[in-house]
């Protein structure tokens, strides 16, 4: 991924700052610029979350994406977060004591890095809590 | 609208083919499907062509003109040629802007074709290519891969409704059962639950054998209106209804991960079309791109109900002879999945079955047949419904 398209996003990425829709109370993250059941009627503005969540499923991953070769057995999980949203982010700890309904908490971590000498993006991950 | 029907098909080999470029397969597929039809050149109004990602897997962009060109349809002829993606889903959605374009009367003779060489390039960088039908920025960027979201909707269906690795096992069994008669499947061996079992873990509940490979292929149909069908062939296949609807990029955002709420849409799209219900399906070609992909796409299609795919398929329901066959051809998983080119190849298969013409994997009498082609993890779905009466 490009440097300007996760600088971008890098205070989503690293603060887990979302979007807020006030005409219909519903959360977001990723952050979204149209609510997607208000569309134009929605009023959209900022939120950060806390992070605290739940793992709704998970994998582990053996045959790594392109650039997280060096990561396997990983674990990659929807969590959903108290406020409502679910995203993706890699579950930090021993796969076997993975399990759905997991509560979670975020951690800053390093994601990974674009090619042997590219930059190295930061994020959030998720540990149990 | 017109009615209209498929008057010629053609698939190509399915399978790793080195010597043999990505206009190969398609001038291939594209002039069989004209010679089956056997209509002239100077006859055809337009064509589109299904593919997913020619730059990324060939460096070639701009496959709509290449392959009006190389099918000899563009010097003279100049014929309009339109590509069309929809990542895995393009081949199913090339046919429906197809269907539209003889339905409305715009055009009247109309090739769909889909096509797409993935073995040039190092099989990472073909699961990178394909990793692309996701949210690359929120799901690519945290180390998702095809198997690993899949893997996530596998997860909670067994935690859901206690479908089982062995359930799984058996779709890929039975779709290599059926494969073994499929002339231009990339794997006519036979497995067994415990090979699938056995197999080296991609991404926890999936296998190696839960998963379609990485294939090269192209397939090829022509479309005509119903009122003229009969001047080419004695055995035209009426497309019924087209169905097409969208969801969430991200998995994350589904109402429910284990429901593709895309292919429940557009399959209740293409039954009201068709006037038809589940019960009236014949048999059906589904998005098997891993096994839970057709336990999903069974339920979700409404030939079972939600939960019980993983057990209808262990009861043989789903087997020829069974209540519903599914994925007679194979499937993505023992035919192969040449992304742009699978929503074809499964209008090829429905084609030969209606018309009798599917050897050792014919389904008695079978009369109304479904495809239902899915892009990415369900972003994307296309469902057609085929008649062999008007
Ligand atoms: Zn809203």
């Amino acid at each position: 991924m490009s440097v300007p398209r996760f600088w971008r996003k890098q205070i989503a990425r690293y603060n887990l700052v979302g979007t807020y829709c006030k005409t219909c109370n519903e959360y977001f993250y990723p952050p979204r610029n149209v609510c997607p059941t208000c569309r134009r009627d929605g009023q959209i503005g900022e939120h950060k979350f806390n992070g605290n969540g739940e793992l709704v499923t998970y994998t582990v991953i053996h045959t790594a994406a392109e650039g997280f070769e060096g990561q396997t057995p990983y674990v990659l999980g929807i969590v959903q977060l108290e406020e409502g949203p679910r995203l993706t982010s890699q579950i930090v700890g021993d796969p076997k004591e993975m399990h759905i309904g997991m509560k979670v908490r975020p951690v800053f971590r390093r994601l990974g890095q674009s090619g042997e000498r590219g930059m190295i993006y930061y994020g959030t991950k998720f540990v149990p809590a | 609208m017109r009615e209209v029907a498929i008057i010629g098909v053609k698939n190509t080999l399915f399978g790793e083919q080195w010597d043999r470029s990505f206009r190969d397969l398609v001038v291939e597929a594209g002039v069989g499907a004209v010679e089956d039809a056997g209509v002239a050149g100077e006859r055809i109004d337009s064509m589109f062509v299904g593919n997913m990602s020619g730059g990324q897997f060939v460096e070639q962009e701009h496959i709509g003109a290449l392959i009006a060109d190389y099918s000899g349809l563009a010097k003279n002829l100049h014929v309009p040629s339109t590509r069309v993606e929809a990542a895995c889903a393009s081949g199913g959605l090339a046919l429906r802007q197809a269907f539209y374009s003889v339905a409305s009367g715009m055009d009247d003779i109309v090739i769909a074709a889909g096509v797409e060489k993935m073995t040039d390039v190092p099989s990472s960088k073909a699961s990178s290519a394909l990793a692309a039908a996701a949210d690359r920025e929120w799901e690519g960027i945290m180390g998702a891969t095809f198997p690993g979201l899949y893997a996530m909707i596998a997860r909670m269906h067994m935690h859901k409704y206690g479908t089982t690795s062995e359930q799984l096992a058996q779709v890929a069994v039975k779709n290599h059962y059926n494969g073994q008669f499929n002339p231009i499947a990339q794997y006519r061996n036979t497995i067994t639950v415990d090979a699938v079992l056995s197999s080296i873990m991609v991404a926890d509940p999936l296998r190696i054998f839960d998963c379609s490979p990485i294939t090269d292929g192209a397939s090829a149909v022509i479309l005509a209106p119903a009122d003229v069908a009969h001047e080419y062939t004695d055995t035209p296949i009426y497309i019924k209804a087209s169905g097409q609807a969208s969801d969430t990029i991200a998995l994350h955002d589904r109402r429910d991960i284990t429901t593709l709420d895309a292919s429940v849409v557009a399959g209740r799209r293409a039954y009201e079309m068709a006037g038809l219900g589940p019960k009236d399906i014949d048999l059906v070609e589904v998005h098997d791109c891993f096994t839970i992909a057709e336990i999903c796409a069974i339920e979700d299609l409404g030939f079972v109900k939600k939960g019980e795919g993983g057990k209808a398929t262990q009861q043989g329901e789903t087997a020829i002879g069974g209540r519903i066959p599914v994925n007679t051809s194979g499937g993505l998983k023992a035919c192969g999945h040449p992304v742009g080119a699978t929503g074809i190849k499964q209008a090829v298969e429905i084609v030969q079955q209606l018309r009798g013409e599917a050897g050792k994997r014919q389904v008695d009498g079978a009369e109304v047949g479904m495809t239902h082609n899915v892009g990415g993890s369900g972003a994307t779905a296309v469902v057609h419904i085929f008649s062999r009466n008007r």
